[in-house]
């Protein structure tokens, strides 16, 4: 496992990323934010190579990681949506859009699809609360969401990705 | 330098990029350029002009025509009509949510008229890349004048004296906590900016940093001479990527102009910024957690005392307030103590920046004297309840707040009124529901909330 890590040069931009941070104090969030944006999660390897470079225990590096909601250890579909759920999203129905989305990917929130595909996560609040509700798809974000609507983003990505519905 | 006829200010606030306000940008300045009027004719595009339901928006200056609504196709038959023929179109403008007439300009608008900037001065009016523009209105002029006019002493008097509390909730007073620290003998000393605008339902922290970067620079800056700290950080909560950059943009833009670095004006003075984005916790709003995770360590907090004033980051002392107090900082220097305690209440002085969300007409990005109704924000800016519907309660102060029912729509909005009728000021997410909001409903999601959110330090939390 870590030998395919090696070739595939993964290992040597985690290596370049902690060195950026050598200097600075309390840089282990930092460091962890621009491997996670690199790699899409934070695997033991990783957290393992982050202990060691930086004199962390690597109880401690997996403690922040697991306390903070953004850090991921398992890997995240090519898609994922981020249903706000925010108190305005909520009271405009934020929670009918989860239900719809589960129901329309079959997975739970927090899942990804067999396939990699997609993921479903609930968030914090996104802070467009004049919109609500709103749900993102990557860096793409959707407001004023309504079952019809939530139902042609997804049959227009799964079109996308050639899976044919 | 050039001179315009017309500018044309497209909103871009994190509200109207949803809205796909890049696309109305673009046909614009494509537009203006087929009717070879690109001279006469600047396009801005600005922070968040407020009514983010109404988005994509744009106001026409300096007739200050606002269009409202706009689809990529009405932009076309503006700049033929309005800004070629002079003849402004009358299908697009705001239409009053009660008569349903049309509104042609941002002074008929009470959603506009009803408001007073003072954090938000020039967010929705500048563009926020532009640190020129932020010095053309009077930018960084406080700061000089502190540096070069004044003591620290002086600045921690001034502010002492205006009264300003602390807008992140609290409402503690900012002059006192900055004399606190000010004589507390420990060096380095910090100044902290909470940026970490957890509270769901609230977004005005980062529509001043998206809309208005330099004004939290020029306050944190101001802090720092006044409490002698040479370093600064600013914690954002890493939802909000614009606003991360914006102020990147700003910092470094602050640098080239000398106005952050040493020697800033030649005073001897050095002052820096650093920005650390967060990781999603609820709980690193808490000072003491915000702080833990600044360090790089999980966002638990602890119980004060010590407070940040004595041992803050890294054990050092260190001023932490919220990213709306430091926006009004450059005003009240500026203008003095007087003029801001001639505006809000006695014990409340100023203006609050409410994020108005939920089941109101014009949602959006508000800012009112303290002591404003309730009623007012609700039915005069926010134009009423979607559908007519009847109004059932507003809630403030995020899920450490409550809700105000019907009965108390003419509360004046202030940190002692709110505390009567048993919710807070908090941070401004101020959420409207109509009759059809479940509120035994609401309370599980509140619960559910800060079930979630809860780090499980304290005992209550975990039982």
């Amino acid at each position: 496992m870590q030998a395919q890590q090696m070739e595939t040069g993964l290992d040597q931009k985690v290596e370049k990323i902690i060195a950026a941070y050598r200097e600075k104090p309390g840089a282990l969030i930092p460091v962890l934010h621009e491997i996670q944006n690199e790699l899409g999660h934070l695997p033991m390897w990783v957290q393992q190579r982050v202990s060691n470079a930086m004199n962390i225990p690597l109880s401690e590096v997996n403690s922040i990681i697991s306390f903070y909601a953004l850090f991921s250890e398992k890997p995240k579909g090519k898609y994922v949506i981020g249903v706000c759920k925010g108190t305005a999203c909520y009271v405009r129905g934020a929670d009918k859009i989860v239900e719809q989305l589960q129901e329309l990917l079959g997975i739970e929130a927090g899942d990804t699809t067999p396939d990699g595909m997609f993921t479903i996560e609930v968030v914090r609040c996104l802070g467009a609360c004049g919109l609500g509700p709103v749900i993102t798809v990557n860096d793409t974000v959707y407001t004023r969401m309504k079952p019809d609507k939530t139902k042609k983003v997804i049959t227009d990505l799964i079109e996308k990705t050639g899976k044919g519905g | 330098m050039e001179f315009y006829r017309n500018h044309v200010l497209v909103c871009g606030g994190g509200g109207c990029q949803s809205s796909g306000c890049h696309i109305i940008r673009d046909r614009l300045i494509d537009s203006i350029k087929k009717r070879g009027l690109e001279s006469e004719i600047k396009v801005v595009v600005t922070g968040c002009m407020g009514p983010c339901s109404l988005g994509p928006m744009m106001i026409v200056y300096p007739e200050g025509i606002f269009y409202c609504g706009l689809k990529p196709e009405n932009v076309d038959i503006i700049v033929e009509k309005h800004l070629y023929e002079g003849v402004p179109v009358k299908e697009y403008f705001y239409r009053d949510p009660y008569s349903d007439e049309p509104a042609a300009a941002i002074h008929e608008i009470p959603f506009f008229t009803r408001q007073m900037k003072i954090a938000l001065r020039n967010v929705g009016l500048i563009d926020p890349l532009s640190i020129e523009e932020y010095i053309a209105f009077d930018g960084y002029f406080a700061f000089a004048k502190a540096l070069t006019q004044h003591k620290p002493e002086d600045i921690i008097r001034l502010v002492k004296e205006s009264g300003l509390r602390g807008r992140g909730g609290a409402g503690f007073p900012t002059g006192l906590k900055w004399e606190f620290t000010a004589k507390v003998q420990g060096r380095p000393k910090y100044v902290v900016c909470n940026a970490d605008e957890g509270d769901p339902g609230a977004f005005m922290d980062r529509s001043i940093i998206e809309g208005d970067p330099h004004s939290l620079i020029e306050g944190m800056a101001l802090c720092g001479y006044a409490i002698g700290a040479n370093q600064g950080y600013v914690y954002i909560r890493a939802e909000y990527p614009m606003a991360v950059e914006h102020l990147q943009k700003a910092i470094e833009q602050a640098r080239k102009y000398g106005l952050l670095g040493s020697d800033i004006f030649s005073s001897g003075f050095a002052f820096d910024l650093e920005i650390r984005v967060g990781a999603g916790a609820f709980v690193c709003g808490e000072e003491t957690a915000l702080l833990a995770s600044l360090e790089g360590r999980r966002g638990e907090p602890r119980p004060k005392p010590p407070y940040p004033a004595q041992e803050g980051l890294w054990n050092q002392p260190t001023v932490i307030n919220n990213v709306e107090t430091y926006a009004n900082l450059p005003s009240i220097i500026l203008k003095g103590p007087k003029w801001f305690r001639s505006i809000g209440t006695e014990r409340s002085p100023g203006t609050k920046v409410f994020a108005l969300a939920g089941q109101a007409v014009n949602t959006g990005l508000v800012e009112v004297p303290m002591g404003t109704p309730l009623g007012d924000i609700i039915f005069d800016i926010g134009g009423g309840i979607i559908g007519k519907k009847n109004f059932k309660a507003a809630q403030t102060g995020g899920p450490s707040g409550g809700c105000i029912p019907a009965g108390g729509l003419n509360v004046p909005v202030d940190y002692e009124s709110l505390r009567e009728w048993g919710t807070i000021m908090g941070s401004g997410g101020l959420i409207v529901m109509d009759e059809n909001t479940c509120m035994v409903d609401l309370a599980k999601f509140f619960l559910d909330f800060c079930q979630d959110e809860s780090c499980g330090k304290c005992i209550p939390c975990r039982m």
